[in-house]
């Protein structure tokens, strides 16, 4: 019980919080009916609007994806039912993007958690110009995400006069030409770049919950600095790296500003994800029922695989603070 | 020098939940540190160190660090239309989070503090929506703006954005509002307040730290957003992230009017995030982590 006061007086006043909603919560069976929709009107309209502009163009999307539909051939929609999801299942292309797109979100997730999980540690010790390092290491989250591929992609690792190359000559290694020869990997180079700050930020939060009396006692007990970092600070800490982990893949999977600016999905489709890849063939390509099935197929997988982020994240949200 | 001014500023700047400790004098973990950040923020240096350079000077190898800085090239990039560009840009921003705030506070009051029975099915399908990959809906959206007559028009992007940030804001707002004592809300009922009042004098003054906070964060997504704006606007209603795509087809190969370009596309975001960096955690983690 020697969390720091204001973390103290945080966990109390959310105990409290959580206590009156629970006696809520248990009156609403007797809240009548007027009353009930009185308490729901506030939030109808965010409601309503977001079932508007989400729900309803993804039925519309169903409805596409059972048509022969390509925009540059005018009184070609007729229904084909299931037609485009065969294709998709036998579009060998898809496949092998919809595996850049699972290598780059795992990739980027993991190795910028492994980056934030080090530079949180770094942090959460006591050094000079701490508040300024802390805000140079955000700065890449910041930036407007087609400025930074911009600049990754020009002034780093352009193969002539990159300073990348520049640097790497330095100690005589050869000019590479890194985006023509690794695509894929660099734009998940500079993605790491941006995601970083944002997983340090969260792994930081919770180093900085953590309750120190456990580790002085831990380190009264002789433990080693190693020892108390994995037994103490990890189990403290997964909560954290789980929900920077899942959070990280809700925003991954949308990633497309890095694509259109690097690489163009190129060469050929080695580094196009579904959003890219999809897009092409909507927007360049203008084969609308396909690309629609090709969407219901990445929502299905997302479905899937949100349905297990749902609850790890829940889990984080009803904040049971193990601390307390 | 350009470092040490922003890394001055940015100090200034920072004020940070870190805990408060003795400073040490010295340590080498600190040193680490001090590389390690200066690593991550070279990218965005060099960036603002180009956008000084003739554009001699900027794409040579070696690079050129020693120069006459200029002006030249922010001179060139106001000439070329950036002026719609930024203003689409804080149209769409701005009037998106006045939207997302109007609906999303009143949406996070009804889910915290006077929860009715399946609110948390509500709460479900809003977090729920940030998992629809952006891309599902993208053609209808398509069709439908362009049947509507908003095909490069920025109101499309206005209630795109709404829709795009209205989860995040819900989320955010409701951990605020779960912090408020619910006594409150009850003491001030039997004042004989009027529910209206008592929210608005009581309890909006308590969360409004909140709710900049909120805002904020909406800004951030809203101004860097690019998939929605390449694929509705073009030049009418394009926002700085088209604008700065656009510039690419044009002068490709001149890096420092390009760096000019895209630093005054990142600039404001940039400086909106520096002064919010203590509320950033929250919004990113949708109201999870304080």
């Amino acid at each position: 019980m020697t969390l720091t006061a204001d973390t103290e007086a945080d966990a109390g006043q959310n105990a409290m919080a959580e206590r009156v909603r629970k006696i809520r919560e248990a009156q609403d069976l007797g809240v009548s009916r007027a009353e009930g929709w009185r308490r729901r009107g506030p939030l109808l309209p965010a409601l309503i609007f977001m079932i508007v502009v989400t729900q309803v163009p993804f039925l519309f999307t169903l409805y596409y994806s059972t048509l022969s539909w390509n925009l540059v051939r005018p009184g070609s929609r007729q229904f084909v039912g299931l037609d485009n999801y065969i294709a998709v299942v036998n579009d060998s292309q898809f496949w092998s993007v919809a595996l850049n797109t699972v290598i780059l979100i795992i990739g980027v997730v993991l190795v910028s958690a492994f980056f934030g999980l080090l530079l949180a540690l770094l942090l959460d010790r006591a050094f000079f110009g701490r508040g300024v390092v802390r805000t140079l290491l955000i700065t890449p989250f910041l930036v407007t995400p087609v400025a930074a591929a911009l600049i990754w992609k020009t002034t780093i690792l352009d193969p002539t006069n990159g300073i990348l190359n520049w640097l790497l000559s330095l100690v005589g290694v050869g000019p590479v030409d890194w985006i023509g020869q690794f695509p894929l990997t660099m734009v998940m180079v500079e993605l790491i770049w941006q995601w970083t700050p944002f997983m340090m930020l969260l792994i930081l939060a919770g180093l900085q919950s953590m309750p120190r009396d456990q580790l002085e006692a831990g380190q009264v007990d002789g433990a080693g600095a190693f020892q108390l970092f994995r037994e103490l600070t990890l189990p403290h800490l997964r909560r954290f790296i789980e929900l920077g982990v899942v959070l990280g893949a809700i925003y991954l999977v949308n990633t497309f500003d890095a694509i259109y600016m690097m690489t163009q999905g190129g060469p050929g489709i080695a580094s196009a994800n579904l959003p890219f890849y999809i897009y092409q063939r909507a927007f360049l390509g203008f084969d609308m029922g396909q690309a629609a099935a090709m969407g219901v197929v990445v929502v299905i997988f997302t479905i899937v695989i949100a349905n297990f982020a749902l609850r790890l994240i829940f889990k984080s949200f009803s904040g049971k603070e193990e601390a307390a | 020098m350009t470092t040490a001014t922003t890394e001055k500023t940015a100090a200034k700047i920072d004020s940070g939940p870190v805990r408060k400790k003795k400073t040490k004098k010295f340590s080498p973990w600190g040193v680490v540190a001090w590389i390690a950040a200066l690593g991550f923020f070279f990218p965005v240096f060099w960036m603002v160190l180009t956008s000084f350079k003739q554009e001699g000077d900027a794409a040579t190898s070696p690079p050129t660090l020693f120069f006459t800085p200029t002006l030249d090239q922010y001179d060139a990039v106001f000439n070329q239309g950036i002026g719609p560009a930024m203003l689409n840009s804080v149209f769409a921003t701005g009037l998106s989070t006045i939207i997302v705030l109007l609906l999303g506070v009143p949406a996070a009051f009804a889910l915290s503090l006077r929860p009715v029975r399946r609110t948390q099915d509500a709460l479900f399908f809003f977090m729920s929506t940030k998992m629809l990959p952006i891309v599902a809906v993208i053609l209808p959206l398509y069709v439908i703006v362009s049947n509507v007559g908003l095909l490069d028009n920025i109101w499309a992007l206005v209630i795109l954005y709404t829709a795009m940030n209205l989860p995040i804001a819900v989320w955010m707002m409701r951990s605020f509002f779960l912090e408020v004592p619910g006594e409150l809300l009850e003491a001030a009922s039997l004042d004989g307040a009027s529910l209206w009042r008592s929210v608005r004098e009581v309890i909006l003054p308590l969360v409004s730290p909140g709710i900049a906070a909120t805002a904020l964060i909406c800004v951030i997504f809203a101004w860097n957003e690019f998939f929605f704006a390449v694929n509705l606007t073009a030049v009418n209603a394009q926002t700085m992230p088209v604008y700065l795509v656009g510039f690419i087809a044009g002068e490709g190969q001149y890096w420092a009017v390009l760096s000019a370009a895209a630093t005054m596309a990142a600039l404001p975001v940039m400086l909106c995030g520096w002064f919010a960096q203590n509320k950033l955690v929250r919004g990113l983690s949708f109201g999870a982590i304080k």
